[in-house]
């Protein structure tokens, strides 16, 4: 067993085989995975909102999709990871809360999942994976010795993608 | 200035938010000793300015099982607020309306969550009430929604809504006494030119 790294919100790190990457208690925030199954490097980014550009006070990279993404995207391929091998993984984006209409609390988890989508396929990278929406918190694991994918969930038998 | 966020809330903004937390949390306490028919003690309400990335580790772990109660609020101050409890604490109030004995293990079922939800809507009322007597401005909450899950995960949701507008949410944290201490918190999550129209009702200038 490797070591486990840890992930807070709005941050982002990378992961050697056979550490461990986590995430905790993800609502309708996005924990996104890169892995190359070669190399056994892998990294996790945990954003908040989809979209930098929308947000005049976006100093922080990790809070973001679109930037958060392509900074963990950098930084996996400097650990060492082919940028043709990588293939990602997503869970979260969760509506922690049944609200409908007014404001757009509601559907927060939907777009982050969507930012998602559209940057991997802006990057060509495969999302081979994902569990996102409903309405639970998700606690996250990537193993870098299998790439395997933990899913663990409050009354809910864990699940791996 | 219609764009005043936490960022640039100076300390003699942050003691007023603070002061209206603090009545805020004054007055739930009455109500929910009213609904129970007890006497409750408050503790000097604890309100701290912390950074949006740690907001999901600052009541305790991330992976911990609390109850978070949120409510949209509508009209002169527009935004949502939410209140969240320990497991033990919802147990014990739920277990003083509801006249039962039930162990803090056992999970809630429907009739005890709707229980909840109108503790919470009690005590959320009364908080915003509060604040809308103080500053005359109309304050009209929607319909409770309740949540029982991790901590981490419930307040991705605050934190998601301060993180629209800078790196700083305000939390409040009371703590109230009948025969056990109960831990509660507050999170105000008003939309940004709402700050600016709180204030200004208050008579400070920005």
């Amino acid at each position: 067993m490797g070591n486990v790294i840890k992930v807070g919100m709005a941050d982002l790190n990378i992961c050697k085989s056979p550490d461990i990457i986590t995430t905790l208690g993800l609502g309708s925030c996005i924990g996104l995975t890169f892995y190359d199954p070669v190399t056994k490097v892998g990294g996790m980014v945990h954003y908040m909102l989809p979209d930098s550009t929308k947000v005049r006070n976006n100093g922080n990279i990790a809070k973001f999709a679109d930037t958060g993404i392509e900074q963990l995207l950098k930084k996996v391929i400097a650990a060492g990871a082919s940028r043709q091998r990588l293939v990602a993984k997503m869970a979260g984006g969760a509506k922690m809360f049944e609200v409908n209409g007014l404001s757009d609390i509601g559907n927060i988890g939907a777009r982050n999942a969507e930012a998602a989508r559209e940057m991997l396929k802006k990057m060509h990278i495969r999302l081979i994976a994902e569990d996102t929406g409903l309405n639970y918190g998700r606690t996250v694991e990537l193993h870098c010795e299998t790439g395997e994918f933990y899913i663990k969930s409050i009354g809910k038998p864990v699940k791996i993608i | 200035m219609d764009n005043l966020t936490l960022e640039d809330v100076n300390s003699k903004y942050l003691d007023v938010l603070k002061e209206l937390g603090n009545i805020g949390a004054g007055n739930a306490t009455t109500a929910i000793a009213n609904m129970l028919g007890m006497k409750i003690d408050m503790n000097v309400p604890n309100i701290r300015l912390i950074e949006v990335s740690d907001l999901g580790q600052a009541i305790g772990a991330e992976e911990e099982v609390v109850i978070g109660i949120f409510l949209e609020v509508q009209q002169d101050v527009e935004g949502s607020m939410m209140f969240m409890l320990d497991i033990p604490s919802a147990r014990y109030l739920v277990n003083k309306l509801m006249m039962t004995d039930v162990s803090p293990e056992v999970p809630f079922g429907e009739m005890e969550l709707s229980a909840l939800k109108e503790i919470g809507n009690i005590i959320a009322g009364s908080y915003l009430s509060a604040m809308s007597s103080l500053t005359n401005l109309v304050i009209v909450p929607s319909i409770p929604y309740i949540a029982v899950d991790m901590a981490a995960s419930i307040l991705s949701v605050p934190a998601i809504e301060f993180g629209r507008f800078g790196d700083n949410a305000l939390l409040i944290q009371t703590e109230i006494c009948a025969d056990v201490a109960i831990n509660g918190y507050f999170i105000l999550m008003p939309e940004q030119d709402s700050y600016v129209k709180i204030l200004s009702s208050l008579g400070i200038s920005i």
